[in-house]
């Protein structure tokens, strides 16, 4: 059995004591965001970013990757003790979470959360050990005009996918990927959009780009309305569930994960678009329909599935072909380049310790996220209550230290205050961050790509509808994009936000 | 008339951007399809970015959109200027004079600011800060700057 093997190496690998360290700091930290309201992964990992880079890239990788999908455990405690979301994948979390808190049943709550959390990320660990090998063995065989091709499909989909309005969301993704070629060009060496400044000739850093957007420009929003913080659950009673609630919970987990793992490959929607699917879906054919919404176990097992098992398989496209697809897989991407790892189909041939270790310790990290969560609720809880006045002047201390530790230069630091107030400004015009980071680090690759497609074809363009490969990409990408202007598709989609925003 | 402003000042800003990658562009070697310059991919996107935000603009008449809301120049302000600050007499003045100004002039944003609670923090995260980033993580930064005889 060749995979066993392989799950045999990634545990070796992920098993060892500094990695299993790693692996726990990481879903702690994940469980601690997810947990507090207005501080979600994409800026703690970019605040980690710098701290990581010393460490070897496998072990890196792993606590990265248990800072999100540990973000997404955490998430619903707070949706389910406050009626906040923690995480915006819990948001249809707070629906019946906080119902069945009110009624007395926060344990069961949060027993259907971690229950299913678990089974989801087991399954989605499988989903990857077993499509990874044969995507990046397809992968292998792609040419420059299939990568840009598919990055195309991967910027177009997370626009699709994205919130808000898609004009304005495809603006932002050219956008990124101009920034993104800021500095000095690779073939003439020529400064592009430099100003003269001597600090712009290796261009902007991504952490300081995803710390300023993210993590800035959060702050600032959520300044503007501080919500009080208070949780009314503070003794949680009947932990355990009861044979009923079990029975209950059985089909929308199964039905959960397989929204989730489906949903989590498709570039640009990570965890967050599952769990609405989840929740919607199963609102319509559960059996207790009436309940929604007043405290059904359902509506809190379905889309917890799913957020975790999304977490995990947007993985997927980032281990096996190198296309990140979302903000937090974008910043791995750009660590696992510092770490001189280039993101790739051939990532899992020429460093499969790497690969594995990465897989293996999803499915540990899932291990401690049941112990941490389930009987360290106390201590969780004390900390929804620290108040946002505290929190955020503690967020600007370790982003500001960070970003300067980069290349030790307050450079960074004023470049972050900068993409403080674009983020904001942007944000209060509709138009979502999340796909102009992809964009940014998608930009010099796509270049590159184009650039040796072009060599190849000897400047025809249409190489990339002439290979079919590339071609079936394209169309797959147009696709997309043509399915929002459907007002079938587009009334679900913005169903799909509002259901959790109202 | 304008009827959806998210739309009106998106647009323009795009444009603006556009018109500017392009202009900028023009300074450096457009090249051929074969052998691509380092202007050619900037004034497609360039150009793209231009038309996205001329149909954003065209749209911004015609289809009602939702009002941008508040500005909030209070947070907004307050936290950018601190973070400046803190780049500004981080390596001056040292950590022990840059981390109490970030806490502070931040805190100052939020509506239930305390002198008492903010200052506490303020010796508290400091004090952690050098202890875990300079002495634990080595980053090369003055617990107390020249500008203080540091």
């Amino acid at each position: 059995m060749e995979l066993l093997s392989h799950l045999l190496l990634g545990l070796q690998t992920a098993a060892t004591p500094v990695n299993l360290f790693y692996c726990f700091i990481g879903v702690f930290l994940g469980t601690a965001i997810g947990v507090l309201p207005g501080l979600g992964p994409t800026a703690t990992i970019a605040m980690l970013l710098p701290v990581t880079f010393v460490l070897p890239p496998v072990t890196a990788l792993i606590m990265l990757a248990g800072i999100y999908y540990g973000s997404q455990y955490g998430g619903s405690t707070t949706s389910i003790l406050v009626n906040l979301p923690g995480e915006a994948a819990s948001v249809v979390t707070t629906l019946d979470g906080y119902q069945m808190a009110k009624q007395g049943r926060a344990g069961a709550a949060l027993a259907a959360s971690a229950i299913g959390s678990f089974f989801a990320g087991t399954v989605a660990t499988f989903l990857i050990a077993g499509f990874g090998p044969p995507l990046a063995a397809m992968a292998l065989k792609f040419g420059p005009a299939e990568f840009f091709s598919l990055m195309v499909l991967g910027l177009v989909a997370s626009v699709v996918l994205a919130q808000g309005s898609l004009l304005h969301a495809i603006g932002m993704v050219v956008l990124g990927l101009l920034l993104g070629l800021i500095g000095t060009d690779v073939n003439s060496g020529t400064q592009r959009f430099t100003f003269g400044i001597y600090e712009l000739a290796d261009g902007i850093g991504f952490v300081t780009v995803a710390m300023g957007m993210f993590g800035l420009g959060e702050i600032i929003r959520n300044l503007e309305n501080e919500e009080e913080r208070s949780v009314m659950i503070t003794k949680i009673t009947g932990l355990w569930p009861t044979r009923e609630d079990f029975k209950r919970m059985v089909a929308p987990i199964l039905r959960g994960t397989a929204i989730g793992s489906v949903l989590g490959i498709l570039p640009g929607s990570g965890s967050i678009l599952g769990s609405f699917a989840a929740y919607s879906i199963e609102k319509k054919v559960s059996k207790n329909r009436s309940e929604f919404g007043k405290g059904a176990i359902e509506g809190v097992a379905a889309p917890e599935s799913a957020n975790n098992a999304g977490a995990q398989t947007s993985f997927i496209p980032l281990l096996t072909l190198g296309i990140p697809s979302n903000p937090v897989s974008a910043l791995m991407v750009g660590a696992m380049i510092v770490h001189g790892i280039q993101p790739g189909p051939s990532v899992i041939n020429e460093q499969p310790a790497l690969f594995w270790g990465m897989i293996v310790s999803m499915w540990i990290g899932n291990l401690f996220l049941v112990i941490l969560n389930y009987p360290l609720i106390g201590m969780w809880v004390r900390m929804i209550m620290i108040p946002y006045q505290y929190l955020y002047p503690g967020i600007l201390v370790f982003t500001g230290i960070g970003v300067f530790s980069l290349k030790n230069t307050e450079f960074d630091v004023y470049f972050m205050a900068l993409f403080g107030v674009i983020g904001y400004v942007f944000s209060k015009l509709g138009c979502e961050p999340a796909p102009m980071l992809l964009a940014f680090i998608l930009g010099p690759l796509m270049e590159e790509y184009l650039r040796r497609a072009m060599l190849l074809s000897r400047g025809n363009p249409w190489v990339f509808i002439q290979r079919p490969i590339s071609a079936t990409l394209l169309a797959l990408a147009a696709l997309a994009l043509c399915s929002v202007l459907i007002p079938a598709f587009s009334k679900t989609r913005e169903e799909a936000f509002v259901e959790g925003s109202g | 008339m304008i009827r959806g402003s998210k739309d009106f000042w998106t647009g323009l800003i795009y444009i603006f951007i556009g018109v500017s990658a392009i202009l900028i562009a023009r300074d450096y070697g457009m090249g051929t399809g074969v052998k691509m310059g380092p202007a050619y991919f900037p004034t497609i996107l360039g150009g793209l970015l231009l038309v996205i935000g001329a149909i954003a603009v065209i749209r911004s008449f015609i289809v009602r959109g939702t009002p941008i809301s508040a500005f909030a120049f209070k947070g907004l302000i307050l936290v950018i200027v601190s973070t400046l600050v803190f780049g500004f007499v981080v390596r001056g003045a040292g950590l022990t004079v840059a981390l109490p100004l970030l806490i502070i002039i931040s805190a100052l944003a939020s509506e239930r600011f305390r002198w008492r609670s903010t200052l506490i923090m303020a010796v508290v995260l400091t004090i952690f800060c050098t202890v875990v980033f300079l002495k634990g993580l080595g980053i090369p930064l003055p617990i107390i700057g020249p500008w203080f005889g540091g």
